[in-house]
């Protein structure tokens, strides 16, 4: 039986690209579909009725929405290459980092990012306290999966590629010589060859998020 | 084969999400040992089982700490295959994973928004929250008994607070979520739901919640302006 999977995306989104290097990782074809999300499209809607976001997969027809949802899904259908180990508590381990991303540290960012005056303040040392416990995490392991990415790398691998645009748009430095473990880990995560092949282009980034940067912080 | 390893519970006595764990782990028929932690005077031993966090619960399985609920149960359905909790086909799992997620982010914080906020504020987390709920509604529409069919299972868990917890919030804040001629099955699904012999046994007590969320939403609610 033919096997149809789609990815629903955009060009940039760190949600959809832990995806494709999910994807990319078990071999797995698909074809992508770069959606405007100022203009959605009728089969979007269609496929995520409820979120009207990116990415959803579809898979023969059955469309899947929430990127960890996604991920996981993904690592249960196709079972070469995991990303989630065996064992239930080092499966637990993985999860929980993937949490700790998504609703913790990213945010932190964002805001630290997005925000001005005290706010900012406090995002970036929320941002900083909660680097240090992902810090502490990766010490003694090349990869939060060990000696092989899993799940925690592909959820955490958004800070590889688009910290250094943050940065180099704010002239901030968040991700600084008091990680040295995190930035390790970035340099091996952007070294592999399904990782560094499936990259948004860099410039692109910076132009995109320096125009968000300054609806965020219009000049006075 | 039984699974080894001595199983605790580190919780609340008023918590959803220390809840959720005790009905999974009684349907699945564990035996454990529930430690009360005072949240607001955090003991050394929660600092060390959830460092990042500091929150229950915390599972401890053989000595290993497990945090966050959603984790939590699954880590349970993989351990302890008896009663299983989640599907066993990826799509299904898939869906029970997706309106976990949004149930928690959509009805969740929009309730406890509603309980502690006023005015045009609450009007709006009210709004959402009903919202949310109509999809909820409609993914009950034609099952049997339960999120998980025949039995109860993780879809069930992570939204069995709004059996018990939210009337006690719609009391408190004033504010009605579930209208029953608008939420039939919803409605139909919280009476099977508390009338299952593992959750009608394992509950916090009304009338101590009652005036715990009034406290709580007040001193949220203050700090919340200005």
């Amino acid at each position: 039986m033919a096997e149809e999977v789609k990815l629903f995306k955009t060009w940039s989104t760190p949600f959809g690209l832990r995806v494709v290097w999910a994807l990319k990782l078990k071999g797995i074809q698909y074809d992508a579909i770069d959606e405007d999300l100022s203009n959605k499209s009728a089969l979007l809607l269609q496929y995520n009725p409820v979120y009207k976001k990116v990415p959803v997969l579809v898979h023969n027809g059955k469309p899947i929405s929430e990127s960890l949802v996604i991920l996981e899904y993904i690592d249960e259908t196709w079972k070469q290459n995991p990303i989630l180990p065996e064992d239930p508590l080092e499966k637990a381990r993985e999860r929980f980092w993937a949490k700790f991303n998504d609703e913790k540290l990213l945010p932190s960012i964002w805001d630290a990012f997005t925000k001005e005056g005290k706010e900012r303040e406090e995002a970036i040392a929320t941002s900083l306290e909660n680097l240090k416990f992902v810090e502490e995490e990766l010490k003694g392991k090349i990869f939060f999966g060990g000696e092989k990415i899993g799940l925690a790398d592909l959820v955490f691998g958004w800070l590889a590629n688009l910290i250094c645009v943050f940065e180099e748009v704010t002239g901030f430095k968040i991700i600084d010589e008091r990680f040295p473990v995190l930035l390790a880990w970035m340099q091996e995560f952007l070294e592999l060859p399904i990782i560094k092949d499936n990259l948004p282009p860099h410039d692109k980034l910076v132009i995109k998020y320096q125009a968000l940067y300054e609806k965020y912080h219009p000049a006075k | 084969m039984a699974v080894e390893g001595e199983v605790k519970l580190l919780g609340f006595w008023v918590s959803p999400f220390v809840f959720r764990v005790e009905w999974a782990l009684k349907i699945k028929g564990v035996k454990y040992k529930y430690i009360e932690e005072d949240i607001f005077n955090k003991s050394t031993l929660l600092q060390e089982l959830n460092p990042v966090l500091k929150k229950v619960p915390v599972l401890v399985h053989d000595g290993k700490a497990i945090a966050e609920s959603f984790v939590i149960l699954e880590y349970v359905d993989e351990t302890w295959k008896q009663n299983p909790l989640l599907p066993q086909d990826p799509y299904h799992r898939a869906v029970a994973r997706f309106w976990a997620k949004f149930a928690e982010e959509k009805i969740l914080e929009g309730a406890w928004n509603a309980l502690c906020s006023q005015g045009e504020e609450k009007q709006k987390a009210l709004q959402q929250t009903i919202e949310a709920m109509e999809k909820i509604e409609g993914e009950l529409e034609g099952k049997q008994q339960f999120f998980g069919g025949e039995n109860i299972g993780y879809l069930d868990i992570i939204l069995g607070w709004i059996s018990y917890y939210l009337p006690v919030w719609e009391e408190v804040g004033s504010m009605q979520i579930i209208d029953p001629v608008k939420f039939p099955a919803i409605t139909a699904w919280i009476n099977r739901f508390l009338k299952h012999p593992v959750i009608k046994d394992t509950l916090p007590p009304r009338e101590k919640m009652l005036v715990y969320f009034h406290q709580r939403s007040k001193a949220l609610g203050s700090t919340s302006h200005g």
